[in-house]
């Protein structure tokens, strides 16, 4: 149990995927310019990358393992995952209109980050059994979200700030993201 | 101009995929903690961009318009784990330094990018030579992002020691905050001399994000922040 608590807090606070690992930084500084849709997208995020894990590990272990050819993983997987989201976003047009909405338009975005298929690879990579992939999965997501959120509502406020003309634009935000990965270091001394 | 030597230059200065277009931030972040991972990591994408634009390229006629995608990522995917596993085989260092971000290659938007914006519209050699120029220009970018943060990070330059001992280099800038730092310090002096990059998009939505993001139907900058 401690184990599996360790998992998802590693993959939230300490190995946050995004300011430690670098994973999934194009929407990370491309759509963090307002609350609400940071916020949207964390949680299209963690939908996508708890679901595409669980199905990663089964295909891992049910399918590549069997058959010895592990070395397909990267290609197996990129599909799965491109696959996958087109699915989710038909399953939720259909079933469920109202997340669908506030989703929608994320979903598309979620193929291309790369935090998906870094969770599944590493997963596979850790030998992670089908409970802590999907828990590590989820761990990473919420840490994406929580980046994410934190760095939206950093950018609300230097957005009426006075800056001196070349740190406008992605300088000022990739500076945030220092100061906000500075402070995720200190996620380091956790013990458990 | 030469147009094939043209394709070499715009690759590395007048449309460099890492300072100039923003493609690719992922790894230039994440490997650039050493000069020589920086060269590693470049060449490997370089590899797979100029094997991948080869490809694309001769079968611009054969793939069909509606699944083009689909079929660039099983090039590039494919593509990918052959590199994987030379990698692995033949530089194990480099294997061990790279990790995750070797196989991750295959999710770099420069290559996906390439492949739409150039391979699929040009012929193979000039493909080739694109592909040539853009590995080049990533290269570069991620070898002196690499570079800076070695020497201010480690006092060292590709290994060796260029800063005297008695200086305390600062730990922070081979942490993951000194690449953010060394990479908004690089684009703050290219804002400060003038050149431009094409950052506005890249902030302003998915725009930056990956040509073939924008190509798989999503949505302008304006819906997202909506």
């Amino acid at each position: 149990m401690k184990a599996l608590i360790l998992i998802v807090v590693s993959g939230a606070l300490i190995n946050n995927v995004v300011l430690n690992q670098f994973l999934g930084i194009c929407s990370f500084l491309g759509v963090s310019k307002q609350m609400k849709a940071s916020a949207s997208l964390g949680f299209a995020v963690i939908f996508v990358i708890t679901i595409a894990s669980a199905v990663a590990s089964l295909l891992y272990d049910f399918v590549l393992k069997p058959f010895g050819i592990e070395f397909m993983k990267t290609i197996v997987f990129i599909l799965v995952i491109a696959a996958l989201v087109q699915i989710v976003e038909m399953f939720l047009k259909k079933k469920s209109p109202a997340i669908y909405k506030s989703l929608g338009i994320f979903l598309p975005l979620i193929t291309t980050n790369c935090a998906v298929l870094g969770v599944a690879l590493t997963n596979v990579q850790n030998g992670y059994n089908f409970t802590e992939c999907v828990l590590s999965g989820f761990g990473t997501a919420v840490g994406f979200t929580i980046a994410i959120v934190l760095l939206a509502s950093v950018r609300v406020r230097i957005r009426e700030e006075d800056l001196p003309a070349p740190l406008r634009g992605a300088p000022i935000v990739l500076i945030s993201a220092a100061l906000m990965s500075i402070a995720f270091m200190g996620f380091g001394g956790l013990s458990f | 101009m030469n147009k094939y030597v043209e394709r070499l230059y715009n690759g590395l200065i007048k449309e460099n995929p890492t300072l100039v277009l923003m493609l690719g931030m992922c790894p230039t972040l994440a490997v650039s903690t050493r000069a020589l991972n920086g060269i590693g990591m470049g060449l490997s994408t370089t590899a797979v961009l100029i094997l991948s634009n080869l490809v694309i390229s001769l079968l611009r006629k054969a793939i069909p318009d509606e699944i083009r995608l689909p079929s660039y990522i099983v090039i590039v995917a494919s593509l990918v784990t052959v590199t994987e596993l030379l990698i692995e085989a033949y530089l194990p260092s480099v294997y061990e330094a790279l990790g995750i971000y070797i196989p991750l290659i295959v999710v770099n938007c420069i290559i996906l990018g390439r492949a739409e914006a150039y391979a699929n519209k040009n012929t193979p050699l000039l493909s080739v030579m694109d592909g040539i120029g853009m590995g080049l220009g990533f290269t570069v970018a991620l070898t002196l992002a690499g570079l800076v943060r070695e020497v201010l990070g480690n006092g060292t330059a590709f290994g060796l020691q260029v800063l005297p001992k008695s200086i305390e280099p600062m730990g922070i800038f081979v942490q993951p905050p000194g690449a953010f730092l060394v990479i908004a310090l690089f684009i703050i002096i290219m804002n400060a001399i003038g050149i431009k990059t094409r950052q506005k998009k890249l902030v302003e939505g998915c725009d930056g994000c990956c040509a073939n993001c924008a190509a798989s139907g999503c949505p302008k900058s304006e819906e997202v922040t909506k």
